[in-house]
């Protein structure tokens, strides 16, 4: 037997075998009942999340259908919201949802790119950055709700405050509002993905251009900014599928009306605050119907969004 | 621990085993949704019935529209609604729903503006502020109906109401009967398409608003007004006199001919007295109790509660600045649920 | 020349330093306002009372947030039994295929799950259970918040069994464990940090969303432990009061967001830790 021990894999194999143990070869038999459930359990999980997508597309398109088949195109373009006539048209929505996404974006960029530079070139490690860290994780952690309700006690008398100085209508509320607490809720976002793509780029390309006397700001913005410039892009593009599927803080403090907005200050709705607003007592098949339509809207504008972004993201680590 | 902490696991998940099962639970409970309108008033008679029978009742004030939908989705006990329902909307249910008005409540226009003054308005002057035609305080039409008072010139910030309110039904209603371009341009519905202003959820939302927002005007139920100190508008009734909402006025409004079904719209009053825009709200139900897996302890927990509503809650209207219904729609009421059945048999044995 | 020139591009470099410094200690700002004011309007409601008593009736003064407290804990739990199981089951696989197309279906299928917005979600949970058992319930919210808290578990899982070396599973299978026991016993222990550093956090997620419960638990102003019946919870009451006109409840919607973000921060707080503390080394 001790000649065997020295004659390999099988050698070792021979010798359990011999020695009444279970052996790899044993438990390896497919038809082994916890073997089999558990890899059952797996796939099936693995399954399961691929069936709930698809079971979520499904629902959203099977009670939009009454309003797809009535109003078919015509409800993108159509501006009436009118539950009274039986009209509905989601124009006033897509507009508000876009208005409000994007001046928070363009809100967000400055404060977001200058907290990924900061953290990545700057000051990446000490106690001052991991506290300015923390303090954005906190950010990103705070619920959404919380948001709307400071926004509405806090921010909307500030803001009606400079609308009364402006000689504008002062609601209070509305675009204006809205758009800057939700650029507040997505800066964490934009932020970390800025950080993890400004790692990304090569050491060498950096340390090359230090050694030839150029300033940390000249390497910032000849070097680093432009390799980086699709991952920012990519995470600015997350970071407004965050905002327009955002519910709660805007629902709170936009105004809730559901007409185009003629200025910035005006009140408004979006996608997500119209259903917040208006499932509940939707009374006719065709209402429910309608608000379904703007959630599966909303559903695709936000797939669409994320995998766009993530796409770029794969791009750029696939580059490095 | 790995052991202890599956033990802990399975223990909480066993906990909707100890609570008592849903069908003995049902009984002590009842589900209701709808009116904000009435909702200060409903939530002290609630209060007052579990203090007295133990019996919770959980109503959510999601709005009229909200109660009737749900009623309709049959995922409450009752509704409550201060647009009563109309042919179509029971015709869609397919099954008989009834009204039981529970109380009287006055939808008054308010404001805020500074030194909270008292104004005067006719129908014309709200009609044209509502559909946008007049956005200022200091506007010739608003001084003509109060010559003694000094209008800031500050803006008309309208608020209406975001999501499906009776109080909407009932202030669109009176609109609709006073003003013809409201009639046609907007008409009365729980849900319209305004022409102007922002909205705010429920009654509670729009008061809110109203009172941080200098120059807002918007319509509530008195009892929003009462509660927050904001000023009510005195205005002209068919009779051509200037009213202020109050209980008397309220329900001088209400001393007209009651329907079977008590479905009536108490708007544009003809009575010489009483406030213009006043209107019931009602609690709907089912007729036929026997209904989903509904058991008769259920039926007759939602009864009792109705019966009480009636006649010992009616008690508590004026206190919190709500008009009891008159007696002839107490009257009515009475038949009403003498007719509700479970399985074909009267739940009421009287 | 030149030195005028070389200064020159030190002061833009110094500028640009003090402009990112600054824009980047502002975006905190409102996290800190945020904090402050919480603190400021919460800490003066909280009480024992507080804590332990339903809310009053419209218009009177007391009353607490009891049951939003035990309601918040009642969806979690449920929400947690539902997605746990089965996020970490998806989490293994996913980290056992690394190809694969059903793989690559599922990863995009967690990465759309992710991003679909909380009240499409809660608008699905209505249709799905609120509809067919004719009742609002705590069962319906549980299952909007596991089908919001299922991505997050996923991914962190798979990432955190991708980090452990492969060496430590082949010496387990070698020794002739079975495959199962080799996931069970020896690799989800080795990542057991990040497995429930995931859970925690999306537990912090979802602790503070509205949007699907508003179709879905649909609120309650009494107490409420049966999963089939509505169920209040605390950002319900933070949305519901804080729309009304009545300073009583404002002052209950302040101390209930204090509660809230004070339970949120420390599940982040918690989290972090134990990535610090219990990460295993290889």
């Amino acid at each position: 037997m001790e000649t065997e021990i020295n004659t390999g894999a099988t050698g070792v194999i021979d010798f359990l075998e011999s020695a009444n143990l279970k052996t790899k070869r044993e438990t390896f038999d497919p038809f082994t009942t916890p073997e089999s459930i558990f890899r059952a359990i797996l796939y099936g999980s693995a399954l399961c999340m691929v069936v709930l997508l698809f079971s979520v597309f499904l629902t959203l398109l099977i009670w939009s259908l009454p309003s797809i088949k009535e109003f078919g195109l015509r409800f993108l373009v159509s501006k009436t919201w009118d539950p009274v006539a039986g009209e509905f048209g989601a124009l006033p929505f897509l507009i508000g949802t876009l208005i409000t996404s994007f001046l928070a974006l363009v809100i967000s960029i400055p404060f977001s790119l200058s907290l990924s530079i900061y953290l990545g070139e700057y000051a990446a490690e000490g106690v001052v950055p991991s506290f300015l860290r923390s303090a954005v994780e906190l950010l990103a952690g705070v619920p959404s709700v919380i948001y709307g309700f400071w926004g509405l006690f806090i921010l909307v008398p500030v803001v009606r405050a400079v609308e009364v100085k402006l000689g504008v209508t002062p609601y209070g509320v509305g675009i204006a509002t809205s758009s800057l607490i939700l650029a507040v809720m997505i800066i964490p976002y934009s932020a970390s993905l800025g950080r993890e793509v400004l790692q990304l780029v090569p050491a060498e390309l950096k340390e090359a251009a230090y050694s030839l006397g150029a300033t940390r700001f000249e390497v910032i913005r000849r070097v680093i900014l432009p390799y980086v410039v699709s991952g920012v892009t990519a995470g600015n593009i997350l970071a407004l599928g965050r905002a327009v599927g955002e519910t709660m803080a805007v629902t709170m403090v936009i105004g809730n009306s559901n007409v185009i907005p003629q200025s910035i200050f005006a009140p408004a709705n979006t996608m997500a605050s119209v259903i917040a607003n208006e499932f509940t007592e939707a009374t006719s098949t065709l209402y429910v119907s309608s608000l379904v339509e703007i959630g599966l809207l909303l559903f695709m504008v936000t797939m669409i969004i994320n995998i766009l972004g993530k796409q770029i993201i794969k791009k750029m680590s696939v580059q490095v | 621990m790995k052991k202890l902490l599956c033990c802990a696991v399975l223990a909480l998940l066993m906990l909707p085993a100890y609570s008592p099962c849903p069908a003995r639970a049902e009984s002590k409970e009842l589900l209701g949704a709808g009116a904000t309108f009435p909702y200060p008033l409903y939530s002290k008679m609630f209060d007052t019935y579990y203090q007295a029978y133990a019996v919770k009742i959980n109503y959510q004030a999601i709005g009229s529209g909200g109660g009737i939908q749900q009623l309709i989705s049959k995922t409450v006990d009752f509704g409550g609604t201060d647009a009563f329902m109309s042919e179509r909307e029971i015709k869609k249910a397919e099954v008989p729903i009834l009204h039981i008005p529970t109380c009287l409540g006055a939808v008054v226009v308010t404001y805020n503006l500074p030194e909270k003054p008292k104004l005067k308005f006719t129908p014309d002057v709200i009609a044209g502020i509502f559909l946008g035609n007049i956005t200022r305080w200091d506007d010739p039409r608003i001084a003509a109906v109060n010559p003694d008072v000094k209008l800031p010139g500050m803006g008309i910030l309208v608020v209406h109401r975001s999501d499906g309110s009776g109080t909407t039904f009932i202030f669109s209603d009176y609109l609709t009967k006073v003003s013809k371009d409201w009639a046609f341009k907007v008409g009365a519905d729980k849900s319209l398409n305004w022409p102007v202003g922002l909205g705010a959820k429920g009654n509670p939302g729009v008061a809110g608003l109203i009172n941080q927002t200098p120059g807002a005007i918007g319509y509530v139920e008195l009892i929003y007004t009462t509660q927050n100190n904001m000023p009510a508008g005195i205005i002209k009734n068919k009779a051509g006199n200037f009213i202020e909402p109050n209980i008397k006025s309220t329900s001088a409004a209400a001393n007209v001919d009651m329907p079977d079904d008590t479905r009536i719209s108490l708007t544009d009053t003809a009575a010489a007295d009483g406030y213009p825009i006043s209107g019931f709200t009602w609690l709907i139900f089912y007729k036929e109790q026997k209904y989903a897996d509904r058991s008769k302890e259920k039926a007759d927990e939602l009864i009792k509660l109705l019966w009480w509503v009636l006649h010992e809650g009616q008690q508590i209207a004026e206190p919190m600045h709500y008009a009891p219904i008159p007696k002839s729609a107490v009257t009515k009421g009475e038949q009403i649920l003498q007719s509700v059945v479970y399985n074909g048999v009267p739940l009421l044995k009287k | 020349m030149q030195r005028d020139k070389f200064l020159f591009r030190l002061l833009k470099d110094r500028l640009f330093k003090t402009a990112v410094s600054i824009f980047s200690f502002c975006s905190i700002l409102p996290l800190v306002f945020i904090l402050f004011y919480i603190t400021k309007n919460g800490i003066a409601v909280i009480n024992w009372q507080f804590l332990t008593q339903l809310p009053k009736p419209v218009g009177e003064s007391g009353g607490g947030i009891s049951n939003a407290i035990v309601g918040t804990l009642m969806l979690l739990v449920v929400a947690c039994t539902l997605a746990v199981p089965l996020g970490i089951s998806a989490g293994i696989y996913l980290a056992e295929h690394k190809t694969g197309k059903l793989s690559y279906l599922v990863r995009l299928c967690v990465e759309i799950l992710h991003g679909i917005p909380s009240i499409v979600i809660g608008i699905i949970a209505y249709v799905w259970i609120v509809k067919p058992l004719r009742t609002f319930s705590a069962f319906s919210g549980g299952i909007a918040l596991a089908i919001m808290m299922l991505p997050v578990i996923v991914r962190t899982a798979e990432e955190t069994l991708k980090l452990i070396p492969e060496t430590l599973k082949e010496a387990s299978l070698a020794l002739g464990v079975p495959y199962y026991k080799t996931i069970l016993k020896v690799v989800v222990p080795a990542g057991l940090s990040g497995l429930v550093t995931g859970i925690i956090l999306s537990i912090a997620r979802v602790a503070g969303e509205t949007a699907p419960l508003l179709f879905t638990a649909f609120g309650n102003p009494f107490m409420n432990l049966n999963l089939f019946k509505p169920v209040n919870s605390l950002p319900l009451l933070v949305f519901n009061y804080a729309a009304s006109p009545y300073p009583e409840w404002h002052g209950l919607a302040w101390g209930a967001s204090l509660v809230l973000v004070v339970f949120v921060l420390l599940l982040n707080f918690f989290a972090k830790f134990m990535t610090k503390k219990w990460k295993v080394r290889f």
